[in-house]
Parts: C-alpha cells; structure tokens; sequence
C-alpha cells in the first residue's frame, strides 16, 4: 500500500507541475506524509485555495524514512520548496540555525498556541518560533472489540490487569494477543518504551528532570518501563523478530491480533482497512488510582524556507494553517491528528474522540528522548531503539539497557556527568 | 619545404575522442571522490567549515563509540565477502560447467532463467525475500512445514545469529548469474583441439574440467573475485531496502554502506554529519584501493597465461 501511495505521490507531483498557471505565486510544500496526500489534495488545497485566489499550493511529500535527508540535500542546492513541514525539536532547529527556515514569531497565527505546543519548534530560550506547530499525536493502545468481547475481557486499567488480559488472550488461542515486531526497530521504542514509560517517570516531571541532569536513566522510573517490555516477548506472535511495521499494522486490521500499541496516527488508516469495531485505552497505571500520563508527542509542524521568493503568500498560508478553520479541516481529515491550536475543534470520529479525552483525565507529556538529549553521539533515540528492541527479545537485562544508555548519554551531556 | 617533416602534426583527434568519456568521468566519479577526500579532512562548527586535519580519521578509530560500529560494520563486510566468495562463486563455475556441456538441452533457457534476477533492482529482491521469509505472510514456513522440516524454520531476518547470513545468500542468488556468464564465455573461448588432444590422452569428463579447463579459466575467476570484492565492500542497496539504515537486529547486518549512509546523512534523530560520512566513505575507498591493489600486484601479475 505505502509503495503504491508513493508512486502515485510521484505521478501527481509530475501532473500538477505541468498545469501550474504561469501568473499565479505557486507555494511547494515538503513533506513526509506521503500519506496525506489525497487529504491535501481533495480538502486542504481547495479550501485554502478557494479562499485565496492567485496562491496556488503544490504539495510533494517524499518517503518518511528518507524525509530528513531529501530535504536537506534540497536545502543545500537551493532547490528546497517554499513551505517546509517540520519535525520537531534538534532536525528543525538545525535548520533553523543553518538559515534555512525563516524566523515566524510574529506571525499573527501564532497568538493560537499555548508554549507547551510551541516547544518542539523555538529555540532552547523559547525566543523564536520558527514552525507553526500544526499536530500532535497521542500513545495508546488499540484494540480489538469483537476480540476483546470473545474471549470475554474488559479494558484493563492496571499493570495487572493488563497482562491478565494478555494472558487470557493467550491462552483462549485464537487471538495473536498483541501485534507488534522487532524487525523495524522503532515500534518498540516508541509505541513500547515511549508509550508506557509516562506512567513511571511521571510524565513531564520526569523528562525535564531527566534533560536537567536530576535523573539518571538508571533510576527505578526509568528502567520499570524495560521490566514491563521485558514481559511483552512472550505475547507477541511467533516470529515477531522479523515482524515488520506493515505486517503488523496488516495483522491486526486482518483482525488476527487483539491488542495493539501504537498511537494515533493510525486512526484514519485503520478505519478504512478493519471490519471490527476498534476501541482504544490509555496505558495501563501501576496501581488502581494513580494519575495516568500519556505521551501525547508533538510531531508536525510547518514552516518556511527562509530562501522562498514568495514570502508574502508562505506567510498567508502559514497564518491560515493557525487558524481553527484549518484545524477543524485537519483534525476531521486526518482523525487520529490532532490540532495543537487552542482555537475549539469538534472531532467526528468516535476513536480519535476516545483519544483526545484523555487529554483531560490524564497529564501529557512528550517523548522523552525527543528534546535536547538525541543531539550527541551515541544518539539517545537510536541507542533507546535499539534497547527496547534488545529486552524485548531477552537479549540484554533491562538494568543493563539502562545501565548502557546512561552511560552514552553521560559520556556527551554535561548535565548527567 | 623541409620543416613539415621536422614538426610532429598535433594529432588533435586524440584529444576530442577522449574529450566526452574523461570529462563525463571526472564530473561525476573523479570530482566527487577527490571532493569527498578532501570533505573528511574538515568538520563544521558554529555553521563554519573548518580544517581539521585527520582528527575525523582519530575519532573514527580512536573513539570507541565510533570505532565499535566501524570494527562491527567492516568484519559484517568481510562474512559478506566470504559468503559471496564461498557460495556465489563455485556455484556460477558449476553452473558455467554445466551449460557449456554440449549434450545439455534448454541451455540457454537455463541461462537467461538463471541471469533474470542479475537485472532486477535491489529494492524489488530485498521486498521479495523479505516476503518470502516472512514468518507470517511467507512462503517459506509453508513449504518446510510441507516436507516436514517446520522446525528448521527461524525467523531469519529478524535473528541477529542469521541475518548477516541470509541477506549474503539473497545476494547470492541475485548475482550468481554474473560470475556464470563470465565463465561460460570463457569456458567457450577454450579451443577445441586442446580438449580433444586431451581425449586422446584418455582425459575425459571431470578430469578433463580439473585439469585443462579449470587452469585456463583461472584469470577469469581472478577477475570475478575481484570484481565480487569491490562490489561487496561497495554494498549497501540490499541491507538498506531488506532492514533499514539501522541495519537491524542490533546492527548485525550493518555494513560499511549502511554505516556511512546513517553518518552522512542522518537518521530519525540523528543529524547528518557530511565531515564523519566523508571519512567513513574514504576509509572504505581505502580498503577497496588495498584490496585491488593486493590483487593486481600480488595475484595477477604471477598469474600465467595461455595463448592459443
């Protein structure tokens, strides 16, 4: 499916280009969300469009993993689009820094974020802004209903509970009771470590005091999240080891697998792909009655190429993309994203309903390797991929991954040495 | 009258022939490989360029945070290399032997079945296999569990014991055409009164492959495993479109061409780092260098030829 999309992504870029009418100012967007793509295309374009006649948008999304790299390359040559989709934290501020993405605090869109939305995109001082911050997306798990309602089991709301759960799912034999694989890495660290780790080290508590050098991650909050993961092999499907992402996304829309971790992004895809009915919890509290913490990361953001000769109209488009028409559009397109703007959105999908509710029963917090601490060598991000991925399997003992992660990220930050 | 003969005519033919291959060849391989030479010698600070002699190459070999996935990545090379070495290349003389014996039927059936794969991009075999293995769409699960070996069945890309060695011979099979065609052509080139004087020595069959045709292929396969050499050391396409530029589970299947490309051009969180990319890249242009050099100086030059 992702192949066809990017094919397709390929030939409309090459249609769109061959229309474009001379007079107009044509705005190029970069971006990774291939996607997206039919998204932009049949809604976000036409009202934005429609609205301001004589800008024209482009959007050309490139393959996620090689995002980063395409468009710096572009950058450097010069042959970078007008409007820029951001990542969040060190990849933008780089940019930033390298002149390639122009300063917007002043822009008039921007007075519709709170700080805490604006973070992944300011300077460490919090003086410039430099992207729009555009989305957010929330951890949990899915799951399965039709599944849950078979084998006869509640959500869970504990540790205990959840695991209970996983062993009934187990045991009842027709169920897969979680879909999730090793081979790609990332899911382990960021729909395992990442999503269940809030519930430990206390959400933003423990990540700022992590990134002020107060905690180590060899404290008990830090390394718990690993003893949970350590358990998670033993319900995984067989041959998780070489489970890839698509597989797994393919096995529980199949309807094979019960539960799910992942996050919100998934939402609009799956709706078209299951023929259950799909539910979804928050991660799992220690003890009955604690306060739950969710990872509710932000993740897109957009801004724009400092070198555009179009600046007036990036800067119109920037403005618009802060206003709550486009992030009613954008939420309802894309449920399972949502907007970061204060500006009040009603959401129509009752899953990513579920999931931005607990924006108001639980405290959010965002990836904990995210900000600040990924920017040296050994990288935290990639070391923690590789950890999460290593206890999993039973190849390394979560005090040791812990153990080993402290001490590349001493061996470059000044505030845990 | 006289001088015209004292004076060589400039021969400026020469020149405009070879105008179009040396300039299309020094824009787009001699350029960059002196640039990117050039590249590892400097590092960037505060968004300033600045020299630095070899201190990339003391950080890449003196630090271990860099020199363990550099030690990792390059004896990952090596098993490549020798995998391809082992396998590919016996098995292409085999099958060489095979097609060029004149009673076979469907001969260049066989050779063109077996040469497909040469020609197919590397992202369509790393997905092919990668579905082929796969322990939960796969065929392979399927078709042990058939002949009643499901227990052999591992999850092979996803072990760090095993994928190295998986991906070598996915590889393999790719690119055994290669060293078939070579040689087959070779084999065809040996005249056939040699063969038939050996006949009437009483050398047939599988002696007259050991003992005429195997020495007078030997340059041929000098030239394959040279060939193999570079081509291995230079690989990357396959890891990358089959595990990712993480070249995953826990760096087993990572290679110099992976390593680079993460450090050159970043990855997920990880910025990218053209100055320490630059230097892995001329350490790996190094190894090449010595192993041809190796090759040409210490093999090829003893090698002994036959004129027919």
């Amino acid at each position: 499916m992702k192949k066809s999309t990017i094919i397709a992504a390929m030939l409309t870029t090459t249609v769109l280009s061959g229309t474009a009418v001379a007079e107009d100012v044509t705005l190029t967007i970069e971006s990774w969300r291939n996607d997206d793509l039919a998204i932009w295309q049949d809604k976000i374009i036409p009202a934005f469009e429609a609205e301001h006649p004589g800008i024209k948008l482009k959007f050309t999304p490139s393959a996620p993993a090689e995002y980063n790299a395409v468009l710096n390359s572009k950058l450097d040559a010069g042959s970078a689009g007008d409007i820029i989709t951001c990542r969040p934290f060190d990849a933008s501020l780089a940019l930033f820094e390298a002149g390639h993405l122009a300063d917007i605090s002043d822009l008039e869109g921007m007075a519709n974020f709170s700080p805490v939305a604006k973070s992944g995109w300011s300077t460490d001082d919090a003086s410039v802004q430099y992207c729009v911050p555009m989305a957010s997306v929330i951890h949990g798990f899915i799951y399965n209903k039709d599944a849950f309602a078979e084998v006869g089991v509640e959500v869970p709301t504990t540790e205990a509970e959840f695991f209970a759960v996983l062993e009934k799912i187990k045991e009842d034999g027709n169920y897969i009771p979680m879909a999730m694989g090793t081979n790609d890495q990332w899911e382990a660290a960021t729909m395992g470590y990442n999503n269940i780790g809030p519930n430990y080290w206390k959400g933003e508590e423990g990540r700022l005091a992590l990134i002020a050098g107060d905690q180590k991650l060899t404290d008990e909050a830090w390394v718990a999240p690993y003893r949970q993961l350590a358990k998670w092999g033993a319900y995984l499907g067989d041959g998780y080891e070489a489970q890839t992402y698509p597989d797994s996304q393919n096995i529980f829309t199949l309807g094979r697998a019960a539960i799910y971790p992942t996050g919100s992004w998934e939402i609009s895809g799956f709706n078209g792909l299951a023929d259950f009915e799909m539910g979804a919890f928050y991660p799992p509290v220690q003890n009955a009655g604690d306060t739950c913490y969710i990872s509710d990361h932000t993740d897109i953001g957009i801004g724009m190429n400092a070198a555009t000769p179009n600046a007036d109209a990036a800067k119109t488009f920037l403005n618009w993309v802060g206003s709550s028409e486009f992030a009613t559009i954008f939420a309802n397109a894309l449920p399972g994203f949502f907007p970061l703007s204060s500006a009040p959105v009603e959401l129509d999908d009752p899953l990513a309903q579920e999931f931005i509710s607990w924006r108001g029963k639980c405290e959010s917090s965002i990836r904990s390797t995210y900000q600040i601490l990924s920017r040296g060598t050994p990288n935290l991000e990639n070391e923690t991929w590789n950890a999460s991925v290593a206890v999993i399997k039973g190849e390394e003992s979560p005090e040791d991954a812990g153990k080993r992660l402290q001490e590349g990220l001493a061996s470059w930050y000044a505030p845990q040495q | 009258m006289s001088d015209q003969h004292t004076r060589p005519k400039t021969r400026w033919h020469i020149a405009v022939f070879l105008a179009p291959a040396v300039l299309v060849y020094t824009a787009v391989m001699i350029y960059p490989l002196f640039n990117t030479l050039r590249l590892s010698l400097f590092t960037e600070v505060d968004q300033a360029r600045v020299f630095v002699g070899l201190q990339n190459f003391r950080t890449l070999f003196g630090d271990a945070v860099w020199s363990d996935q550099f030690w990792n990545a390059l004896g990952n090379n090596f098993w490549f290399f020798v995998i391809h070495m082992l396998v590919q290349n016996p098995i292409g003389i085999a099958l060489a032997a095979i097609l060029s014996h004149p009673k076979l039927r469907f001969a260049s059936f066989y050779r063109s079945a077996i040469f497909i794969p040469t020609i197919l991009s590397f992202v369509i075999v790393g997905f092919a296999w990668k579905l082929i293995l796969s322990p939960i769409w796969g065929i392979a699960p399927g078709m042990l569990d058939a002949v009643g070996l499901k227990s052999l069945y591992a999850p092979w890309l996803g072990k760090e014991e095993y994928a190295l060695t998986t991906l070598s011979l996915v590889s393999v099979w790719q690119f055994v055409g290669i060293p078939m065609m070579l040689i087959y052509a070779a084999l065809l080139s040996i005249p056939d009164e040699i063969l038939e004087a050996a006949e009437v020595e009483g050398i047939t069959g599988l002696s007259a492959f050991w003992k005429i045709k195997l020495p007078l292929i030997l340059p041929s396969i000098g030239i394959i495993s040279i060939l193999t050499f570079v081509a291995n050391f230079n690989a990357f396409d396959l890891i990358y479109a089959a595990q990712g530029a993480l070249a995953g589970p826990d760096f087993s299947t990572d290679i110099l061409g992976t390593f680079m490309y993460r450090t050159f051009f970043g990855f997920q969180l990880q910025l990218g780092d053209p100055h320490m990319g630059s230097t892995i890249a001329s350490a790996m242009f190094v190894i090449i260098l010595i192993g041809v050099c190796l090759y040409l100086f210490g093999i090829q030059s003893r090698m002994r030829r036959y004129q027919f």
